[in-house]
């Protein structure tokens, strides 16, 4: 009888310790997941607002701007069809290039200026994060079809809100 | 005509890797003695065609022969020639062809300490690992053949990657790919087990060395890796969570199971199941992690370029194998038996839930770090919406590691003194009282001594405290109990190494928490802007930028930073950070300074030159850092002791059945008989 106690003892205490893990690893993965999302769908609203997530896209040429404190450091990240400004203090990896893939780590802040608390580094000038290579394939993609939307549309004017960086650095 | 040798070869290598998969695995079988003994010879065969094409490529390399595609990618006529060496497997090719070869390694040595084995167990371990080889040479002559020819030739190589130009780099992949490959051979022998059915004790007597060295070289691996990123990346971290940090981490957690279940397997017939899986989750882990690094499937701030067609074959060749282990496991492991019987608190207990724990954690890491994929795959299937790309932050496998450690740590504390069968846990505790009175003691002074009360810093140093007290009176205690009319020395001799490198090995992750908790609770840090004579103050050290100068190296130019160190007015040294640029890729690089000491590191490293002559500057000071990778080496060494145990050599000489009553009568001379006598 009393070793049949201690081994109901033993199981619900294995059990109790089985929902307890769970519970940490479901709550740790649910809290801790971060969503990528590309500079057209931030400009379209579509990153939360106040949450971490992960921006990626190329560096705009000519776009790296630093503050006077020589660590603030200003840069617009683009997919080929819409640009958000990226701003992060501290000191940037090494491979961190303008017209090359980056990834960074943040919240938006408001004016969809993109507070960055990290620039993840890569260890390889060739290699190209697989989600940002995704990203500008869609927003060429999505550029593709609009010019063609366009030159069906021909009558129409020009779209106002047309990137002003169209074309460039891809 | 040297890469066509090499190529001819890694075919011919593959040929015998085909017969020795084939041949002695049916004579086993069909008990045909003479298909089993061809097993030996042709893999020492094997063997020596892959040094020799492993030997080409080397050549081609070291004589910058840039018509071989490999090498015009990955070297240059200005690398050293260390470098070159090390370039043999700083690309994808070339670190198949070293895994080939690792692989042979170890065939190799199992055939040369295989003379006490059953012939059928002899020719099933050796061929299982022959198709294994199959696998992957076939992947690297289909997919990744490093002798492919470029022509017309290169004039000069595009350089090895800047950042694998590094003495820790060069040993670094070889050390991981021997731990990586090793548990291939724990995993023939599993294999091995359930075909002939047959799972005993000097199986799993067997198992053990094997496990035990190809987990030191992984921990030597890790470690190498961790400290590699600490001084090469600049900014002084030495774990990240990783993709490709956590590929190597899962067959470690996975082997350090296996080693303390093949313990039991070994000592008391327990655990037999358990074990077998654990060896073929162990080396499916291996191969998930070559699959994991080679594919670029997942985003990792480790990715090297890579290649996803590849990815797709070892995904596939890790399919095959983890599903035919296991159906031959669902249909063979109830055969085996589950092994001897055990109370509910004793050593075999503490042995399971110290498994389950390592699992559960392996298991967490393995959840966080294919997370991306899952998710991926579920969309592509239709199951969820479409989301847009996730990735699990480094939180998450802090948030889940930390708390699972403490449990483990609790039971490595008390387990090693527990009584096998049956143990009474009040006299286990009245016995540890001190310990763990010493090790609270140690837990509320430290983190004041380093300067603030902080709760995980408590935690870290009690976990730490209570394993080095723990390991103290363990030993203390199996002192006691050998013979006391003998000199000391001989005392000391008389105990078994393997018990000494447990302990050394435990003693080993104390240290590494140690080193862990104290820097990640009391580092300081400073990115700053320093002007020519501007100072700044981290950690109570001065550090004062006296200006860049221009060097040169022997493939890339640099600026070297002049920073002067100084305490309470006491100059100490010139630390000397340099922002390297890589001539042939004109790639930059930061080679930090760094002032390693045993209670605390000085880190400097360069950022970008901001305004004529000042530069931003990384400064930091990293309490007991080092600590970190002390405590891999003891982990190493223990392993490295336990494994050069007398009754691992001594087996041929005595009879099987004496060996197990001495397995038997060791197993039982632990500590708690000597108090028992006291």
């Amino acid at each position: 009888m009393k070793s049949r106690h201690k081994r109901m003892m033993a199981i619900v205490i294995g059990l109790v310790g089985v929902a307890a893990i769970a519970a940490l690893i479901l709550n740790a993965l649910q809290s801790n997941i971060n969503h990528f999302f590309s500079p057209t769908e931030v400009v379209a609203n579509q990153a939360p607002k106040d949450r971490t997530f992960r921006l990626g896209g190329l560096v705009e040429e000519g776009s790296i701007r630093r503050e006077d404190d020589g660590l603030t450091v200003h840069f617009n990240v683009t997919d080929g069809a819409e640009i958000v400004v990226v701003k992060y203090t501290g000191i940037l990896p090494d491979l961190f290039r303008e017209g090359e893939g980056v990834v960074a780590q943040g919240k938006l802040g408001t004016d969809n200026l993109f507070m960055a608390e990290e620039v993840l580094a890569k260890h390889d000038e060739t290699y190209m994060p697989p989600e940002v290579a995704d990203a500008l394939e869609k927003a060429d993609e999505a550029k593709a079809e609009k010019a063609k939307a366009d030159e069906m549309n021909a009558a129409q004017p020009a779209n106002s809100t047309a990137p002003a960086v169209k074309g460039e650095g891809i | 005509m040297v890469p066509e040798i090499g190529h001819f070869a890694l075919i011919i290598a593959l040929c015998l890797a085909i017969v020795q998969g084939v041949f002695p695995l049916m004579g086993a079988q069909l008990n045909i003695r003479p298909w089993m003994n061809m097993a030996k010879p042709v893999a020492q065969g094997q063997f020596v065609f892959l040094a020799i094409s492993f030997g080409c490529l080397t050549y081609s390399f070291v004589t910058d022969d840039y018509s071989v595609l490999y090498t015009a990618s990955h070297s240059n006529s200005l690398l050293p020639t260390q470098y070159k060496v090390a370039g043999v497997w700083g690309g994808h090719e070339g670190s198949l062809l070293l895994w080939a070869m690792m692989l042979g390694l170890w065939t190799f040595m199992v055939t040369l300490f295989s003379k006490n084995l059953t012939e059928e167990m002899v020719a099933r371990v050796i061929a299982i690992m022959g198709l294994i080889g199959v696998g992957f040479l076939l992947f690297m002559l289909l997919t990744s053949n490093p002798f492919e020819r470029l022509l017309p030739a290169a004039p000069d190589g595009r350089d090895l990657n800047p950042l694998l130009q590094d003495p820790g780099l060069v040993i670094h992949p070889p050390m991981l790919y021997m731990g990586y490959v090793g548990f291939s051979v724990a995993f023939a022998f599993a294999i091995a087990a359930l075909l002939g059915g047959r799972l005993d004790a000097a199986w799993a007597r067997w198992s053990r060395p094997w496990t035990t060295i190809a987990w030191v070289f992984l921990t030597g691996g890790i470690g190498l890796g961790s400290w590699w990123a600490y001084y090469e990346l600049g900014w002084g971290g030495w774990w990240f969570w990783d993709p490709v940090e956590n590929a190597s981490l899962m067959p470690w957690l996975a082997g350090m199971a296996l080693m303390h279940s093949l313990a039991v397997t070994e000592k008391r017939g327990g655990f037999k199941s358990w074990t077998v899986l654990l060896a073929i989750v162990a080396f499916s882990l291996s191969l998930l992690g070559t699959f994991l690094v080679r594919s670029g499937v997942i985003t990792s701030v480790h990715a090297f370029a890579t290649d996803p067609e590849r990815g797709t074959f070892i995904l596939g060749f890790l399919f095959v194998v983890v599903v035919f282990s296991l159906l031959l496991y669902a249909w063979r492991a109830p055969k085996v038996g589950l092994g001897g019987k055990f109370d509910l608190v004793s050593k075999e207990t503490m042995l399971l839930v110290n498994n389950v724990i390592l699992a559960v954690i392996c298991a967490a890491v393995l959840l966080g770090t294919v997370y991306p994929i899952i998710i991926e795959g579920f969309i592509s299937f239709g199951w969820i919406e479409p989301i847009n790309k996730v990735s699990v932050g480094a939180p998450y496998f802090n948030i889940v590691f930390v708390p699972l450690l403490m449990p483990l740590v609790f039971l490595l504390g008390i387990g090693p003194l527990a009584r096998w069968k049956k143990a009474d846990m009040p006299e286990l505790m009245k016995r540890l009282r001190w310990a763990f009175g010493s090790s609270l003691l140690a837990a509320i002074i430290v983190p004041f001594a380093m300067g603030e009360f902080q709760a995980w810093a408590f935690a870290g140093i009690l976990m730490a405290a209570w394993i080095i007290s723990t390991v103290i009176y363990g030993l203390r205690e199996r002192f006691k109990g050998t013979n006391n009319k003998l000199p000391w020395g001989t005392r000391l001799a008389s105990i078994p190494i393997g018990f000494y490198g447990m302990h050394v090995a435990h003693f080993g992750v104390a240290i590494c928490i140690v080193g862990g908790t104290l820097v990640s609770n009391y580092q300081s840090d400073k990115d700053v802007r320093m002007d020519i004579g501007d100072t700044v103050e981290v950690g109570g050290y001065t550090f004062r930028f006296d200006g860049v100068i221009e060097t040169k190296g022997p493939n890339y130019t640099a600026n070297q930073g002049m920073i002067r160190v100084s305490r309470d007015g006491h100059e100490l040294m010139t630390l000397n950070p340099e922002k390297r640029i890589y001539t042939v890729q004109t790639m930059p690089m930061t080679e930090a300074a760094i002032d390693t000491g045993t209670w605390r590191d000085l880190y400097v490293s360069l950022g970008e030159p901001v305004s004529n002559g000042a530069w931003s500057v990384r400064v930091y000071h990293k309490p007991f850092v080092s600590w970190l990778w002390t405590g891999c080496i003891l982990m190493a060494l223990g392993g490295v002791l336990a494994m050069s145990d007398r009754r691992y050599r001594v087996t041929s000489r005595k009879t099987e059945k004496s060996e197990e009553g001495a397995a038997l009568k060791e197993g039982s001379a632990t500590p708690e008989l000597a108090s028992e006598k006291a």
